[in-house]
C-alpha cells in the first residue's frame, strides 16, 4: 500500500513539533547541544523513513518514537565507557552502611527529615530545582538506568537488555541511584 | 546473629527491598522482612518517605503535562536551519 502523504506534514515538522521534541531530549539530556542534534537528527532519520509510516499513530508519537531510539543510542554509548569500574567505585566513594555492622546506616548518612513544604509552591519549585542538579550528578550510567524506569517505566528487562547490566546489577543501581539523591538533596535542601 | 536480629538491623537489605517494591512484587519472605525492619527501624520509615517524595516529583517534574516544553525553547535561528535542510532533502 503506498503511502499516503497526506499524513505527514515535514514542512511543518520544525514548527510543529521541534520545541516539543527539545523539551522531551533536554529532561532526558542535559547537554543542550546533543538535545538540539538529537532533535536534527530524528527530522533527517524521520524524512529517509516517511515511507514506512502507517499512520497507526499520530505525526508526534511516530517522531517522538525515533527520537527516544536516538537517546537510547546516546545512553548506552555513554553508558559503556563507565560499566566495569562505576559500580564498584562509587560503591567505595559513598558508604552509606556499615558492612561490618550487618548493614546499619552509619552515622554520616542517617536520613534526616527534609525541610519539606509541600503546600508551598515556592518552596516546591526550588526543591525540583535541587532534585534535577542532583539528578546531573549522578554518573552516566545511574543516570541512563534511573531516567529510563522512572521517567519512562520501561520494562527492567528492557533497560538491561538496552544498557547491558545484568538484572542483580540493575536493582544495585536502582538503589545507589536513589540513595545518593536522597543524600545529595538532605545536604542541599536545607 | 540470628535470622530475626539480620533482619531488624539490616537498613541497606531493608532500603533496597522499599526501591525494589515500588516497581515489582517482591516475595513473601521480602514482604516480611522489610515489614519487621520497619516496624523497628524510624530511620527507614523516613527513608521510605522520602523515596516515595521524590520518586512522585520526578514524575511530576519530568511529566507533568508538557511543562518541560515551557522551560526549554529551541532559539529561532537554530529552528530556521533545521527547516532548511528538511527543505534541502525533500527537494532532493
Amino acid at each position: 500500500m503506498p503511502p499516503d502523504p497526506s499524513l505527514l506534514k515535514p514542512q511543518q515538522w520544525v514548527s510543529a513539533h521541534a520545541d516539543y521534541l527539545y523539551a522531551f531530549a533536554r529532561v532526558r539530556i542535559a547537554d543542550e547541544e546533543q538535545a538540539r542534534d538529537l532533535v536534527q537528527e530524528t527530522f533527517l532519520a524521520a524524512l529517509q523513513r516517511v515511507d514506512k509510516f502507517e499512520g497507526k499513530s499520530s505525526e508526534r508519537t511516530w517522531l517522538t518514537a525515533i527520537l527516544k531510539n536516538k537517546i537510547i543510542d546516546v545512553y548506552r554509548k555513554k553508558s559503556a565507557v563507565f560499566v566495569s569500574s562505576e559500580i564498584t567505585d562509587a560503591a567505595n566513594d559513598q558508604n552509606f552502611f556499615d558492612e561490618t555492622e550487618g548493614g546499619h546506616w552509619t552515622a554520616e548518612h542517617y536520613p534526616r527529615p527534609f525541610r519539606t513544604d509541600d503546600t508551598n509552591p515556592l518552596e516546591s519549585k526550588e526543591f525540583n530545582q535541587i532534585l534535577k542538579a542532583c539528578m546531573q550528578k549522578l554518573p552516566p550510567l545511574w543516570l541512563s538506568v534511573f531516567t529510563m524506569k522512572h521517567i519512562d517505566d520501561e520494562s527492567s528487562e528492557t533497560i538491561c537488555a538496552e544498557l547491558k547490566v545484568s538484572s542483580s546489577n540493575f536493582w544495585v543501581i536502582i538503589h545507589r541511584a536513589k540513595l545518593n539523591l536522597r543524600a545529595c538533596l538532605q545536604k542541599n535542601w536545607i | 546473629m540470628n535470622e530475626l536480629k539480620k533482619i531488624q538491623y539490616n537498613c541497606k537489605k531493608a532500603t533496597l527491598l522499599i526501591e525494589k517494591k515500588s516497581f515489582t512484587k517482591i516475595t513473601f519472605r521480602e514482604e516480611i522482612e522489610l515489614r519487621i525492619h520497619l516496624l523497628g527501624c524510624s530511620v527507614c520509615v523516613l527513608y521510605k518517605k522520602q523515596s516515595k517524595l521524590i520518586n512522585d516529583r520526578i514524575l511530576q517534574l519530568y511529566n507533568g503535562g508538557g511543562n518541560s516544553e515551557k522551560e526549554y525553547h529551541l532559539p529561532d535561528t537554530y529552528k530556521k536551519q533545521m527547516q532548511s535542510k528538511i527543505d534541502q532533502e525533500l527537494n532532493k
